[in-house]
């Protein structure tokens, strides 16, 4: 079959809040094979009781149509946006970073929190909780810098995006 | 009035007058209202998952929703089967479900399970009801969800303090808002474009499936002067048969894996294949890699997820196969003048010399009875009778869609898409109950009647005179011939010793037991069947040997056709092949 490229999409998945409306949305990934990257899921319109699900997968151009479409057959969504093309904002991403460092790389962990952009959220003796929100990759390597610093513990939220239009 | 009632009373709002079901503790007052009332029939079935395939018979033969009634835990386990039948063959259902009351809910409480989350894959949508407010909407909305766009299973599960509790009923008028709505979408330049790929090609085909059932009657009218107005060549998929006159001259057989040789070649060698409510299942398609390697297709399917699932298509025509056939028909008249019939002449002799291969031959012989023989007899002494088949899984299957010749719609049900054996009998009952005083039977296997004949008690109960065909050989034929030809004869497993003397089993539910053994008793006893107006059970044991066919092996493409025992099934079936189903 032609097409056989595996692509990366951010899907937005609209969805009535009702009780079971995110395990039939998980229940079609996990029941036809499909793979789930990342997943965030919250109330966006508390008076019509909508929440947004947000689905980073990969699959060919064939699956990732078949998988709007089959998620548009659900009852309780209602509406299903690709956000891989360009009409959506760059993919965002929040971590909180919890790190154990011996007191004499302080600075360090200071220096390397202000290049990142990390606010500092709370802190004692020797652990450090930092907030971070970027792009995956730009956590990525945050994360990364930090683990050579100290034991860390990391909290991540999953990707989002959204429409610009 | 409480929500037992409330239930009911929905029920009788949407037009319900069948129930098919089966009590217990959870769903006693449900069964409580339903005993202080008459609008509503319940048919007690012995089995829950008869009760769905009774639904399901019922609502395929009759166009209606079917409406199944079973308790708590086992209740709706028991279910599980039946709809997941009816989802893969989009057959629209509503089942209750009684729960344990919502505060025991996540307790283990006897007979409770986990209902909703258990149904979720196979239904296309399903409730738990949990509190009384909402009870009537849900009701009329799963009715709204079982019957709208692609037909499906739909579950409430209705917890017993919820059916005990009071509220007032508003009632279907006072409009209850149905927040899902399938949007239609027909685009007239694909229309334009379909039609004008209709003008042009050479070898073009309608490939016509169980969607056009589903889409009514008017369908099928309209799907059958197209076709007609065009001359071009019809094969149905098994779930689609009677949706085109079989009788038709333009009619070429069913195609797929037990397909005539001509419809599976035509396939092949097409250069348009019209495919209209049908999804381009494995058992049609063969081997992907190989399927109709030059054709164009048009795709008419009222589920965008059906689309390009298997099979790429250039033209989707999303939709109602009613709306969007008659939006074809009327392209198609606008340009009449460019219909040209000698554009498909060369195309027709060539399918004509694949008729004469004669694929559905077999040899004729008076002992054993040859399974071929019985059922062709059974439609040619049926055949002016407007009869309603239905069948269980495996080769008798096979051979009632190839022998069998159905006209119209609604008269077919057997299980397509989940083959589920067992599927025959109740099936039976639903489409007695929906079309009283009409001929109906069940042709079954012995092996597949085995396993929901439980519903013998259901027929003597309601006197349906439902009429068992059992084409018997003792065997798991299906089984055993797939092991003949793909694992060297090791029968494993697929004989079924001590079989019942099916004619006492008849006899002992109070059922006429009938048996022939040779070919010159079957018309005899095909005419017996036919003229008892009770149930009757003939016991046609048949040919042990006989292999369903033609037959294109898992992994073979159309044109790999197996037409015989003669023709080498070594040479088609690769290892590949050998790790499909």
């Amino acid at each position: 079959m032609e097409d056989q490229k595996k692509e990366k999409h951010t899907i937005s998945v609209l969805v009535n809040d009702e009780p079971g409306a995110l395990a039939r949305v998980i229940g079609l990934f996990s029941g036809r094979g499909y793979n789930i990257d990342s997943l965030t899921v919250a109330p966006v319109n508390l008076t019509k009781k909508h929440s947004r699900i947000i689905i980073v997968t990969s699959g060919t151009k064939m699956i990732i149509d078949q998988i709007i479409h089959s998620l548009e057959r659900l009852i309780q969504v209602k509406k299903v946006i690709d956000l891989t093309s360009g009409d959506s904002t760059s993919e965002r991403e929040l971590a909180l970073v919890k790190v154990t460092s011996k007191s004499n790389k302080i600075n360090l962990l200071k220096k390397t929190a202000k290049k990142y952009k990390a606010k500092l959220i709370f802190n004692n003796s020797k652990k450090y909780a930092f907030e971070i929100t970027n792009s995956p990759d730009i956590i990525n390597s945050f994360i990364f810098e930090l683990n050579k610093i100290g034991t860390i513990d990391v909290s991540r939220t999953g990707i989002i995006a959204i429409l610009k239009n | 009035m409480n929500g037992a009632k409330i239930v009911l009373k929905s029920l009788v709002d949407q037009g319900v007058d069948i129930i098919f079901g089966y009590p217990g503790g959870a769903t006693l007052p449900i069964y409580d209202e339903l005993f202080k009332q008459k609008k509503l029939k319940h048919i007690l079935v012995r089995h829950e998952q008869g009760a769905v395939h009774a639904a399901e018979g019922y609502a395929r033969s009759s166009g209606k929703v079917g409406v199944v009634c079973v308790t708590s835990g086992p209740g709706a386990t028991n279910c599980v089967t039946g709809l997941a039948d009816a989802y893969m063959d989009s057959i629209p259902i509503v089942c209750l479900t009684g729960q344990v009351p919502t505060k025991l809910i996540g307790n283990d409480a006897f007979q409770e399970a986990d209902t909703t989350g258990i149904t979720r894959p196979v239904t296309k949508h399903n409730y738990l009801v949990n509190n009384i407010k909402d009870l009537e909407k849900i009701i009329h909305e799963a009715f709204h969800v079982a019957k709208s766009g692609r037909p499906g299973p739909v579950l409430v599960d209705l917890p017993k303090d919820i059916q005990n509790e009071e509220y007032i009923y508003r009632g279907k008028k006072r409009g209850n808002k149905i927040n899902f709505q399938p949007k239609p979408n027909i685009n007239l330049n694909s229309i334009k474009k379909a039609t004008s790929l209709i003008l042009k090609s050479k070898k073009p085909i309608f490939y016509c499936g169980g969607g056009v059932i589903n889409s009514g009657l008017e369908a099928s009218k309209v799907l059958t002067k197209l076709i007609r107005k065009t001359k071009f060549p019809c094969t149905n998929t098994l779930m689609g048969l009677g949706c085109f006159p079989a009788i038709d001259k333009q009619f070429i057989g069913m195609l797929g894996m037990h397909g005539t040789y001509e419809a599976n070649l035509a396939m092949h060698d097409s250069d348009l294949i019209i495919a209209v409510g049908a999804r381009f299942d494995d058992r049609v398609t063969g081997n992907l890699s190989k399927f109709s390697p030059y054709a164009k297709k048009i795709h008419i399917d009222i589920d965008p997820s059906s689309i390009n699932k298997n099979v790429k298509v250039d033209i989707a025509l999303i939709g109602d196969v009613k709306i969007i056939i008659n939006s074809i028909y009327k392209e198609l008249e606008k340009n009449i003048s460019f219909l040209k019939f000698e554009n498909i002449k060369k195309w027709w002799s060539q399918i004509n010399i694949w008729k004469k291969k004669n694929c559905l031959g077999y040899k004729k012989i008076n002992y054993p009875i040859k399974p071929q023989f019985a059922l062709e007899r059974l439609y040619e002494l049926t055949k002016n009778k407007d009869c309603f088949i239905t069948t269980g899984v495996g080769q008798h299957q096979m051979w009632a869609a190839q022998y069998y010749k159905f006209n119209k719609p609604n008269r077919w049900m057997t299980s397509g898409g989940l083959g589920t054996m067992g599927y025959g009998l109740p099936a039976a009952i639903g489409a007695q109950i929906a079309n009283p005083g009409k001929l109906v039977i069940d042709i079954d296997g012995e092996a597949s009647f085995l396993m929901t004949m439980q519903e013998l008690s259901t027929i003597c109960q309601y006197k349906l005179p439902v009429k068992i065909f059992i084409v018997n050989n003792k065997w798991m034929g299906m089984v055993r011939q797939w092991q003949e030809l793909i694992h060297g004869g090791r029968y494993s497993e697929s004989y079924t010793e001590s079989l019942p003397d099916f004619v006492k089993l008849a006899e002992s539910f109070g059922i006429v037991g009938l048996r022939a053994e040779k070919s010159s008793e079957v018309n005899k006893a095909i005419k017996e069947m036919i003229k008892i107006k009770k149930p009757v059970l003939l016991d046609m044991v048949v040919d042990q040997y006989e292999n369903c066919f033609p037959m294109i092996p898992s992994g073979a493409a159309h044109n790999e056709i197996l037409l015989g025992p003669d023709d080498q099934a070594d040479e088609t079936v690769n290892e590949e092949g050998m790790v499909l189903v």
